[in-house]
């Protein structure tokens, strides 16, 4: 594995071992890291900046802190993992992949991700999201486990406002704060827990070293778009 | 309750139901197998069953039927108080602003002509030039060690005539119209637009005419999609609906639309009213930047925006965000849906905010910088070379393009029952059109309009478009109070 | 071309600050680091500082920082200042001559006190004295602009990358114990030096990211109780809707935050009883001074500092504690290239104020 200093390798050197298994060091906010990366395996550690793995098309981006604002934006494939926590506006436009938190989300994590045939966008925080988790959401699944905050409100206000297709799975009883009427929340089953969320957390428990039973431990709620009340009747044609 | 047309038949029907064929919004029944029977209410008037009856004999009228004259309130408003009286609903149309009274500055715009002191030229005998760059420039030369000259020009896009086809989305328009509107494009050596909803695979070969949108839904956006395009244009905003998201049916998502759109059959499609992602004008710097690094800085990037009040400043900001080329579609620009409201009563006439934009990139010394794309409204040759002169560096056409496919402007794309197979999914009414005989059309529009173009600009003693760009002394206005030609930066005829 | 004031200028930004609850006194070197990270957010149109602490030897005294086009605006601003203060001690600020900066104009610091008969007679209060008399010269003395004039702070500004900016003043020869910056990426070339940020008004300065679209609500409102709106920037308004509500008003910091950027009603009905009056109360009483719109705001002020978000968290802004030390920016990262490892780093929610004050200021917020 080769390794590079941001501060003294120049970016152009770097991005063309972007499609290799290359580790970054010394990140201080630069932007756009692995954008529309394909290939390859890039550990990055500091602080990467914006845009971290925009329009991701394959390979694994590994951050060992923490990421800034618009990772993973309009992502397409592959596997985003940090370590620490994520900035605002992650994941925005996902189309497929999945993007794994250890830490919190900010604002806006989730909006507008998708799911088409095989392309399924997966997210999943192990901490807690700010406001306005999976706005607008049109597919796939988002997942917050809210370890080590139990008792709190794990997602802030506005949580799936206007979403109309895909799932949020929340680890706790707790309904979320101000919900829209738009939407429905249930109880999720053992069978559910087994058949969906089991695949995926392990995946995440496995690329962070955690327990598995510990992250499925305690019940979940699923939030998802009550499909009675659709934007279609909210216009008049003339 | 809103029947607005009637419609009618004389002596010379022969009973040969075609126009009940022709219908699809249900305004023509065929009763018994045999009659006819005429749904008023139903009709658009699309033009359709006239334009396909062999006699001559079926014509629609406005209904004649008028509600008791008020001067505050039209017909036509209580109308739509009814309809949102019964429904609840927002009022949804499509097409361009109508109905209101924002002038058509354009039409009140004169052009000029060489007499006597300098000569005019005749396009058809002299070289008569229309090729324009679209692109950024640098700020200044660069030579290597011998003393030559560096070509560090970054990617332009080449037109070889300064109008391109705008934004539509497949989706809200059928497969056939993008298929006929690509291989116009690269007849003619031009540009047609994705639009919103993505990329059919067919037309992946039509690569070096395409320019690709990103749009706040983000539809069928991966990096395959951004390298199949001479160009990405991130859509901030369009003229019909400045500020608004938008939202194609799920019964439009279907077939190779759910797949192109990379939404689920029967799903929905709602793009965001912003990109959610895009807050300020830096964040707006960020996205230019991270679509150049997804695309190697090999593409020039658009970045499209609605003519609203603060056009100048926005502009310029798009001009210092990295972006190559702006793309302003004024208030009377198309659409296949938006809320009525919002169509007719927000934002600018494009004549207006292309003269402010113009304006202050000059002042800032930026022009140079990016280059224009104006659109919203324009109908002919005399419009585009208007607006070149007031300082666009192209325009693009977006319902006069569906015109030349057929489209009659009936305003009803958003029922998705486009009687030309336009504005439809249903594979009934697509095959209305024939790909490769819309492209004809398109190629004949574009052609005489360049041709046109050319005489004007003969006459005005100018053999290339970029002696007309910013050009404004070839224009004087009539009918214009002070302050709208202080804006249009023109003079009165006869100044 | 029309510039900052007959226009209004849309901007997005970068902010950065740090405040040593200890009152330690650090340079502004720390400061200039932090935001020269966060280059890419600015356009180089426009940076600035604002330092608290930084005259202790003069504490007592109003720092006024003064922007001349021409000496003739000087000495008219010299006159019209003798009559109304005393002047304890004027000089330029020093700078140092960088080419990334250009169109210098002259850059004036006079420490005054009010002339205490017409203090008396003028029936003010000193602050009220001396923000009236400050205001009246950039209103009234063509080619004069007070950049700040509060005591034992001053501000730093210019058209230029904020990196530069520091640079060009020696920020690095002052010490305080707060300190924010600015870097302005504004929608076109004000090429004028009063555009940039910090915005202040007596002791309280405002950086800010963002454009505010309730903006000429607001300014309408502001100008009823006699501040004059001459920039026409988001930051200029925001800095006298805070003036207004804690100094004129009575509220504090944490009450004006919950002014201007209000819970949605939806969220103000879950909260409990009591605070369901409160916030409703603030929200009704001061309803003309909320601002919709994407901001990210640093306010300094004496002996404190605040960062507050837009209710939606439009903008980006992280904390992060050291010790007695708090940081704020846009990006992390402005955080990391001064402090590697901090105990503590969060987001601030939208709408929830983040106030910290000096050790042993009363903390009733």
């Amino acid at each position: 594995m080769r390794t590079f200093d941001i501060r003294k390798d120049s970016w152009d050197t770097i991005r063309k071992h972007e499609n290799e298994n290359i580790t970054i060091t010394g990140c201080l906010g630069e932007r756009y890291i692995g954008c529309g990366m394909k290939d390859g395996t890039i550990h990055i550690e500091g602080t990467p900046g914006n845009a971290l793995a925009a329009y991701l098309d394959g390979g694994t981006i590994y951050v060992d802190g923490n990421a800034q604002d618009a990772t993973a934006d309009t992502m397409n494939a592959g596997l985003v993992a940090i370590k620490g926590s994520a900035g605002d506006a992650l994941a925005y436009g996902m189309r497929g992949g999945k993007v794994y938190v250890l830490g919190d989300a900010g604002y806006r994590a989730g909006v507008h991700m998708k799911a088409y045939e095989e392309n399924k966008s997966i997210l999943v925080i192990g901490g807690r999201t700010g406001s306005f988790l999976g706005e607008y959401l049109a597919g796939g699944i988002i997942v917050v486990l809210g370890l080590g905050d139990e008792d709190e409100d794990i997602t802030g206000y506005f949580c799936g406002n206007g979403m109309y297709a895909g799932t949020i799975y929340l680890r706790t009883n707790k309904t979320p704060l101000n919900l829209s009427d738009k939407l429905v929340k249930r109880e999720v089953t053992e069978e559910e827990k087994n058949r969906v969320l089991h695949p995926i957390i392990s995946d995440f428990a496995s690329v962070f070293s955690l327990s598995l039973e510990h992250c499925l431990s305690s019940s979940f709620i699923a939030i998802e778009a009550d499909k009675s009340k659709t934007y279609s009747q909210l216009y008049a044609a003339v | 309750m809103n029947r607005r047309y009637r419609i009618r038949k004389d002596d010379s029907c022969i009973s040969c139901l075609r126009c009940a064929r022709e219908c699809s919004f249900g305004a023509i029944e065929i009763n018994n197998g045999n009659t006819l029977s005429f749904k008023h209410d139903k009709c658009v008037d699309c033009q359709r069953c006239v334009s396909f009856c062999p006699t001559g004999a079926i014509y629609i009228t406005e209904d004649e039927n008028r509600f008791r004259t008020n001067s505050v309130f039209s017909d036509n408003d209580i109308k739509e108080i009814l309809l949102q009286a019964e429904t609840g609903g927002v009022l949804l149309s499509s097409m361009g602003a109508a109905g209101s009274n924002v002038p058509i500055y354009f039409d009140k715009l004169l052009l000029n002509a060489s007499q006597v002191t300098n000569p005019s030229i005749d396009p058809l005998r002299e070289p008569m030039e229309t090729a324009v760059f679209l692109g950024q420039r640098p700020e200044g030369i660069e030579r290597d060690k011998d003393g030559s000259l560096i070509d560090n020009l970054p990617p332009h896009l080449e037109l070889k005539t300064p109008i391109m086809f705008s934004a539509m989305s497949y989706g809200a328009i059928s497969l056939n119209v993008h298929k006929a509107l690509a291989m116009a494009a690269e007849t003619l050596g031009t540009y047609w637009n994705t639009g919103e909803g993505g990329l059919h695979g067919s037309l992946y070969p039509y690569k070096k005419n395409t320019i690709v949108q990103v749009a706040s839904g983000r539809f069928g956006v991966h990096e395959t999609y951004l390298n199949t395009a001479s160009a990405i244009e991130i859509k901030i905003g369009q003229g019909a609906k400045p500020g608004i998201g938008g939202h194609l049916t799920g019964k439009k998502i279907i077939g190779d639309v759910s797949k192109t759109r990379m939404v689920p059959e029967g799903l929905d499609a709602i793009s965001p009213a912003p990109h959610h992602d895009i807050y300020s004008i830096e964040d707006l710097a960020q996205l230019v930047m991270s679509i150049k690094e997804a695309t190697d800085y090999k593409k020039p990037v658009i970045v499209k925006v609605a003519a609203v009040h603060n056009i100048a400043p926005i502009a310029s900001g798009i001009a210092r965000s990295g972006a190559d080329i702006i793309s302003i579609d004024g208030y009377r620009g198309g659409t296949g849906a938006a809320p009525k409201r919002i169509r007719d009563n927000v934002g600018i006439p494009i004549e207006f905010a292309l003269a402010a934009v113009d304006q202050r990139l000059r002042e800032e010394r930026i022009r140079d910088r990016v280059s224009i794309i104006a659109s919203g409204g324009i109908r002919n040759s005399a419009d585009a070379i208007k607006a070149i002169a007031i300082g666009a560096d192209a325009v693009s056409i977006g319902t006069a393009a569906l015109c030349a496919l057929g489209c009659h402007i009936c305003a009803s794309c958003h029922t998705g029952k486009c009687a030309w197979g336009l504005a439809t999914q249903d594979p009934e009414l697509t095959k209305r059109l024939d790909p490769e005989k819309g492209a004809e059309k398109l190629v004949n529009l574009v052609n005489a309009w360049t041709r046109e173009m050319k005489e004007i600009m003969g006459g005005m003693g100018i053999n290339s478009i970029e002696a007309l760009r910013g050009n404004r002394s070839a224009l004087r206005g009539v009918d214009l109070n002070v302050k709208e030609l202080e804006i249009l930066g023109i003079k009165y005829a006869g100044e | 071309m029309k510039r900052e004031g007959e226009v209004r200028i849309s901007s997005g930004c970068a902010i950065s600050g740090i405040f040593c609850r200890d009152g330690k006194r650090i340079s502004g070197e720390a400061i200039r680091k932090s935001i020269a990270v966060m280059h890419n957010r600015s356009n180089g149109l426009g940076g600035g500082f604002a330092g608290y602490g930084i005259y202790p030897q003069y504490k007592d005294y109003y720092a006024l920082h003064i922007f001349y086009d021409s000496q003739y605006a000087r000495e008219e601003t010299e006159r019209f200042l003798d009559k109304r203060f005393d002047i304890i001690n004027l000089s330029k600020i020093p700078t140092r001559q960088i080419p990334q900066i250009s169109d210098v104009p002259l850059i004036w610091r006079y420490f005054v006190s009010p002339l205490p008969h017409l203090l008396q007679d003028s029936q003010l209060d000193e602050d009220e004295y001396t923000a009236r008399t400050t205001i009246a010269i950039s209103d009234t003395i063509n080619g004069a602009y007070v950049v700040s004039c509060g005591k034992d702070m001053g501000v730093f500004k210019a058209v230029g990358y904020p990196e530069d900016v520091a640079k060009f003043y020696r920020l690095e020869e002052y010490e305080g114990y707060s300190w924010t910056a600015h870097g302005r990426y504004p929608t076109n070339t004000p090429g004028w030096w009063a555009g940039s940020h910090p915005f202040s008004l007596l002791d309280l300065s405002v950086v800010h990211n963002g454009e505010i679209s309730s903006y000429d609500a607001n300014r309408r409102s502001v100008e009823m109780y006699g501040y004059s709106c001459n920039l026409l920037t988001d930051t200029e308004v925001i800095t006298y809707i805070l003036d207004y509500l804690t100094r004129k008003q009575g509220l504090s910091m944490k009450e004006s935050s919950e002014v201007i950027a209000a819970p949605f009603w939806t969220t103000i009905a879950i909260k409990s009883e009591k605070e369901h009056i409160r916030l409703s109360y603030l929200r009704k009483m001061f309803s003309s001074f909320l601002i919709t719109g994407p901001f990210s705001i640093l306010v300094g002020f004496k002996d404190g500092m605040m960062a507050l978000n837009d209710r939606l968290k439009l903008r980006s802004l992280v904390a992060a504690e050291k010790g007695r030390t708090v940081y704020f920016a846009s990006e992390e990262a402005a955080i990391r290239a001064i402090e590697e490892n901090p105990e503590r780093i969060w987001a601030p929610r939208g709408g929830e104020a983040v106030i910290v004050k000096l050790d042993g200021e009363k903390t009733n917020e």
